[in-house]
């Protein structure tokens, strides 16, 4: 498990690089990169943030569509206060750690301690190395040039995948997961950035609903 | 200035959402159907954001190197390749993908 985590930890926190790099290209300032990373670590809203101020966009879009992503961290939230039940004290630090790649590693493990284990260990090796990676991508931004010459946007799909895997235990779950592909794709033509992603959670209740009143049916 | 605005909103903001879920009351957890809920809607969202990542372009679909790389990561997943194969084998073979493609 700490093998895992680990694993997981340095995977996403290479991908740290490749928001460094995206977020100096944006126009964003060293400074500006490394406080996005210190204190909203989650990479989705980064990029979706960095990504909208760099096109162009409203700022207050750009926000809007950053929070909208955040807002499966709560989900997170929601499960991990159940299976991790942290003393008070620890909660408002605990809370800045809740992302999806410390909650699937968590989520996927057999107990209490070693779901605990999982989160911090996946927290501390992924916060360090997520802003290291992120200082040193902003830095690197002009020697490197363009991010996807390097392959560096597949990173953050890739990482996505690999999570997903994990969840997908059942049927249920992986009628979801198709539901949600169909929506977002269907969506994001027509909506703005980080609406999408918000549309596509509704697979879940959509399908909860429809398995619901298949039970029910004599 | 608005930079910083929209830097310092967002923080603030994405870290209200994180203690906001992990602060609401565990009685409301007991409910099963919260529960499910709770453990679906990730799925959907984890889904959502791969297909986004990878297909998307601003506001468009396209099929590109990035496809390539994440049918790559899905073959490794299949094989049961630890985590950091599973992102390598999507960066090499997009990067591939792209040099060979010009």
């Amino acid at each position: 498990m700490v093998r895992d985590a680990l694993g997981v930890g340095v995977a996403v926190g290479l991908s740290g690089f490749a928001f460094g790099v995206t977020s100096a290209g944006s126009g964003l300032s060293l400074a500006q990169t490394c406080v996005l990373s210190l204190f909203v670590f989650t990479g989705a809203s980064q990029f979706a943030l960095v990504g909208t101020l760099g096109a162009g966009g409203n700022p207050a879009a750009a926000v809007a569509g950053a929070l909208f992503l955040g807002v499966r961290n709560a989900f997170y939230g929601l499960r991990l206060s159940h299976l991790l039940r942290l003393p008070g004290p620890v909660r408002p630090l605990a809370a800045h750690w809740i992302i999806d790649e410390t909650s699937a590693v968590a989520m996927a493990q057999p107990d209490r301690a070693s779901a605990r284990l999982g989160f911090t260990v996946t927290g501390v090796t992924l916060y360090a190395l997520w802003n290291l990676t992120t200082l040193l991508g902003a830095l690197g931004a002009e020697a490197l040039g363009d991010p996807s010459a390097w392959g560096l946007d597949a990173a953050g799909p890739a990482v996505f995948l690999a999570l997903l895997g994990s969840m997908l235990k059942g049927r249920q779950e992986t009628l979801v997961a198709v539901l949600a592909v169909v929506l977002a794709l269907a969506c994001l033509p027509l909506l703005p950035a980080g609406v999408p992603v918000l549309v596509a959670a509704l697979a879940a209740p959509i399908v909860l609903t429809v398995a619901r009143r298949e039970e029910a049916r004599p | 200035m608005t930079v910083w605005i929209a830097v310092a909103v967002t923080a603030l903001g994405c870290y209200a959402i994180k203690l906001l879920g992990l602060s609401v009351p565990a009685g409301l957890l007991e409910r099963p159907l919260v529960r499910r809920l709770a453990a679906l809607v990730p799925v959907a969202m984890l889904a959502a954001l791969t297909a986004i990542q990878t297909f998307g372009s601003g506001r468009e679909l396209v099929v590109d190197a990035r496809a390539a790389g994440l049918a790559a990561a899905a073959v490794a997943l299949l094989l049961r390749a630890p985590f950091l194969v599973v992102v390598g084998a999507a960066i090499v073979v997009t990067a591939a993908v792209r040099a060979l493609t010009g």
